[in-house]
């Protein structure tokens, strides 16, 4: 049944058309970096971005970009042109799509502007640090490597040393490059908007404990790139402070992301890019709401090891122990807790051809929760970037069994 | 007739061959006869000499390449055949003998096997070794002298022992028996490549990763010894028949580069089809044995340190070139003709270098084959015929 178009219209979120005007002025700024002698990082999107921009380094995100290069179903295309450069098609799908693209100037925005410099940390994975060696031997740019070893168990007392002491070589690698002195008051301030930045990120995605919830993992994935590539800047705060109060107004009048939202369910694992127009709609039709995810939670997840008033002290901890640095049952304990803080009735398990180390465990965790939770879980073999490993049928058939699942355990519920 | 040193020699490479063709059974039959405690390990990383020296049998894992059921339950098929069998392995009971496991942090898929074995494998215990990602500064190697401190208290924990410097000392000193050994071993092969068949260094190679190291240790360094003979023999024979030999063409040199390659027939058919192998850059292979470990100064520290120093595996990090950089120097110092990747498919460490490696050795003026394996050799033939073409091709 066709939605009424003034309904369809209340549900839209306004403050999407600001988000994109902040993101296009971003990247006019980056891409504009050789004019106004600023200089650019490359960082990935688990590493430590605010010293770049307490000493006004722009930084740039190829994973962001990989993003976009999903989004706008360039990703197969890409991923083909790496392979051609003797990339298996086995790599993750970021990295090829970012590789190919720097020697053409290629994707959506026709490149990322040339870095000074690539800062890599290994929080998330190891294929982080591969495509930067490839890119820093591309470009010819110094390469800083945060490493952050794995806490399978726990945070090990050596591993705190060692992660301590790089963030004094990040800072001098720094000054090194952009030949200036660090700015330790800058760096407070900074830290304090980051962390400012991300406790309303989290009150954000905290709306959707809400029934209907007022925002889905859908929205989430778009609005999360703002704490992802300008954490520690006054416009992110800004921002935020916006979308959280037309979130809460959204509670108040009791308009949810889906129109008569009947199942609650949680997404783990990367987007699919270029189909999240056509999963959503697919969830939706089923009155089905994504309403959390353990991807876009993973930038406020650190939270809870960080310290304000020492910043850049804390920030080892913050970065070593975020969620894919852990240890699968630990991943499991937090998916469970996600479960049980907004109520879900199932979960919903991208296994992301490109992504090992976040979907290698996935089997044990969806086994954990069922054992403990006795939650439901749908299992969706993709690729977040490169659309070849997307089965539109297959996948079709999958949610809607699982959705009969739902309507079983409802029934039998009364 | 042939002489009493090669009847010799052959016997012991058969004994290789041998408890290769089953080292499970070999190292439940060391178990039973020494009491050793036995303890899996992943990767060349691993601190072997530790484990030795905590009266513990250190046992490399490979998977048996039996079919996988179990581990599908844990386990995409996107990953390695070598995560995907060491799991199966265990599941299926096959490696019920071990006391305990070794994980060294590598790739994202060892990372993860690590916490499914932990959660789902039993009686067994289990040890992290999160060793540094980056090897080039000083803190790292801080980082990685801790951790191997650490490493040597929690082992002792499991075995109940005290190591001591003493029992790390003995066992560096058999550790760097087998390492100078092989050395000697490959160098020859590299000299004259047909004094020893590829699958037999093979063969001797994996060997030191199954057997009892005290008796590899001779064992092998008494192969180099008949080698050496038998190769300063053959040149005196050599030089005496010059003139009246049969002149067979000399096989073309090729450089093996890759990860963990446990395919021994695919020297047998790269001689066959033309060509020796003369050198590699494999985990089981140089990349084992490379660098001895001084004997003179604080233990764990020189374990640290051969670590740091030795050839690099790409998903370590020591300089933005140094893999190529060694890939060109050895193929010049083994003279080869040609490189041939083998490349486990689903390794992105490997896949990412790949590329670059390539290159350099194009650079270098090295032409280069790339075979990418799931878990079995491609079919027989095929295979063949793509070594035949590339021997061929190469000068
Ligand atoms: S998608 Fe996974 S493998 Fe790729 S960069 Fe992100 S964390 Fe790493
Ligand atoms: S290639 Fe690297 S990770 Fe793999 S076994 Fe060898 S040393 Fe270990
Ligand atoms: S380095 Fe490659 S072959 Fe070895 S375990 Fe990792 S992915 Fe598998």
């Amino acid at each position: 049944m066709a939605e009424k178009d003034e309904a369809k219209e209340k549900r839209k979120i306004k403050t999407v058309a600001k988000m994109k005007e902040i993101m296009t002025a971003y990247y006019i700024d980056a891409k504009t970096a050789v004019q106004t002698g600023k200089k650019v990082a490359w960082i990935t999107s688990g590493g430590p971005v605010e010293p770049l921009i307490a000493m006004d380094v722009i930084p740039v995100y190829p994973e962001n970009h990989g993003a976009m290069v999903g989004a706008s179903k360039m990703g197969a295309d890409l991923c083909e042109k790496a392979e051609a450069m003797g990339y298996s098609s086995d790599l993750c799908s970021y990295a090829r799509a970012d590789i190919a693209c720097a020697p053409v100037n290629g994707g959506p925005i026709g490149g990322l502007p040339r870095p000074d410099m690539l800062v890599c940390c290994n929080n998330i994975c190891g294929t982080v640090l591969k495509w930067y060696e490839v890119q820093a031997r591309f470009f010819k740019v110094p390469l800083f490597i945060l490493d952050t070893p794995v806490c399978h168990t726990g945070y090990s007392e050596e591993a705190k040393r060692y992660v301590k002491g790089q963030i004094g070589e990040y800072i001098a690698f720094l000054e090194k490059v952009c030949g200036k002195r660090f700015d330790y008051d800058r760096i407070k301030e900074v830290g304090k908007l980051s962390v400012q930045g991300q406790r309303l990120w989290q009150e954000i995605l905290d709306t959707a404990m809400n029934r209907p919830a007022p925002i889905s993992a859908f929205d989430a994935f778009f609005h999360l790139a703002l704490i992802v590539t300008l954490r520690g800047t006054g416009q992110t705060v800004d921002y935020y402070k916006m979308l959280l109060a037309e979130m809460q107004e959204r509670v108040a009048e009791g308009i949810g992301a889906v129109p008569s939202e009947k199942y609650r369910l949680l997404w783990d694992n990367l987007p699919v890019w270029y189909r999240t127009k056509w999963l959503s709609e697919k969830f939706a039709s089923h009155d089905a709401c994504l309403v959390a995810d353990t991807y876009t939670s993973a930038w406020c997840g650190a939270l809870r090891y960080v310290d304000e008033n020492d910043f850049l002290g804390s920030m080892a901890e913050c970065h070593a122990r975020i969620y894919l640095n852990i240890g699968v049952d630990e991943m499991a304990m937090q998916v469970m807790e996600m479960a049980d803080k907004y109520d879900v009735d199932g979960i919903v398990m991208h296994s992301n051809r490109s992504c090992k180390p976040y979907s290698f465990g996935q089997y044990d965790i969806q086994r954990i929760i069922r054992e403990q939770k006795g939650l439901p879980t749908l299992m969706i073999e993709a690729d977040m970037v490169d659309e070849r490993s997307f089965s539109e049928g297959q996948i079709e058939t999958r949610i809607d069994a699982f959705i009969e699942v739902l309507k079983g355990k409802n029934q039998a519920m009364g | 007739m042939i002489p009493y040193e090669e009847t010799k020699l052959m016997k012991q490479i058969e004994e290789c061959h041998q408890i290769l063709k089953d080292p499970n059974g070999y190292v439940k039959r060391f178990k039973a006869e020494s009491g050793r405690k036995v303890v899996g390990t992943f990767c060349s990383y691993a601190p072997e000499e530790i484990i030795l020296a905590a009266g513990a049998h250190p046992f490399r894992l490979f998977g048996s390449g039996e079919k996988i059921r179990l581990a599908e339950a844990h386990l995409q098929s996107y990953c390695c055949s070598l995560v995907r069998g060491a799991l199966e392995d265990v599941l299926d009971g096959r490696l019920a003998f071990l006391d305990g496991v070794v994980f060294p942090h590598t790739c994202d898929s060892i990372q993860r096997l690590s916490d499914i074995w932990r959660l789902n494998v039993p009686d067994c215990f289990h040890l992290d070794v999160v060793l540094p990602v980056k090897l080039d500064t000083d803190g790292a190697r801080q980082y990685m002298i801790d951790l191997l401190k650490r490493f040597r208290v929690e082992l002792g924990e499991k075995l109940g022992v005290r190591i001591s410097d003493d029992d790390l000392r003995d066992a560096i000193r058999i550790g760097n028996r087998i390492r100078a050994a092989l050395m000697r071993i490959y160098h020859l092969k590299g000299e004259r490549p047909e004094i020893l068949d590829g699958s037999d260094l093979y063969a001797l190679t994996r060997a030191a990763m199954i057997m009892d190291r005290t008796m590899v240790a001779s064992l092998l360094e008494e192969v180099a010894e008949e080698l050496e003979k038998k190769s300063a023999g053959q040149s005196v024979a050599g030089s005496a028949q010059k003139g009246t030999a049969i002149s067979v063409p000399a096989p073309k040199r090729i450089v093996l580069s890759g990860g963990v390659c446990n395919q021994p027939d695919i020297y047998t058919i790269i001689e066959e089809a033309g060509g020796a192998v003369v050198g590699d850059d494999l985990c089981t292979g140089s990349r084992y044995f490379s660098g001895l470990i001084d004997e003179n100064t604080d233990p764990v520290t020189a374990i640290a340190d051969r670590y740091l120093a030795r050839v690099v595996c790409p998903a370590k990090h020591r300089g933005l070139t140094d893999r190529a950089d060694h890939l060109v120097r050895l193929t010049r110092e083994k003279q080869a003709q040609g490189v041939i990747f083998f490349l486990l498919k689903f390794c992105d460490p490997h896949a990412f270098d790949y590329p670059y490696l390539n290159e350099a050795l194009d650079r270098a003026g090295v032409p280069t084959m790339l075979l990418e394996v799931e878990d079995r050799l491609p079919a027989d033939g095929q295979l063949r015929t793509r070594f035949e073409a590339f021997v061929e091709m190469i000068q």
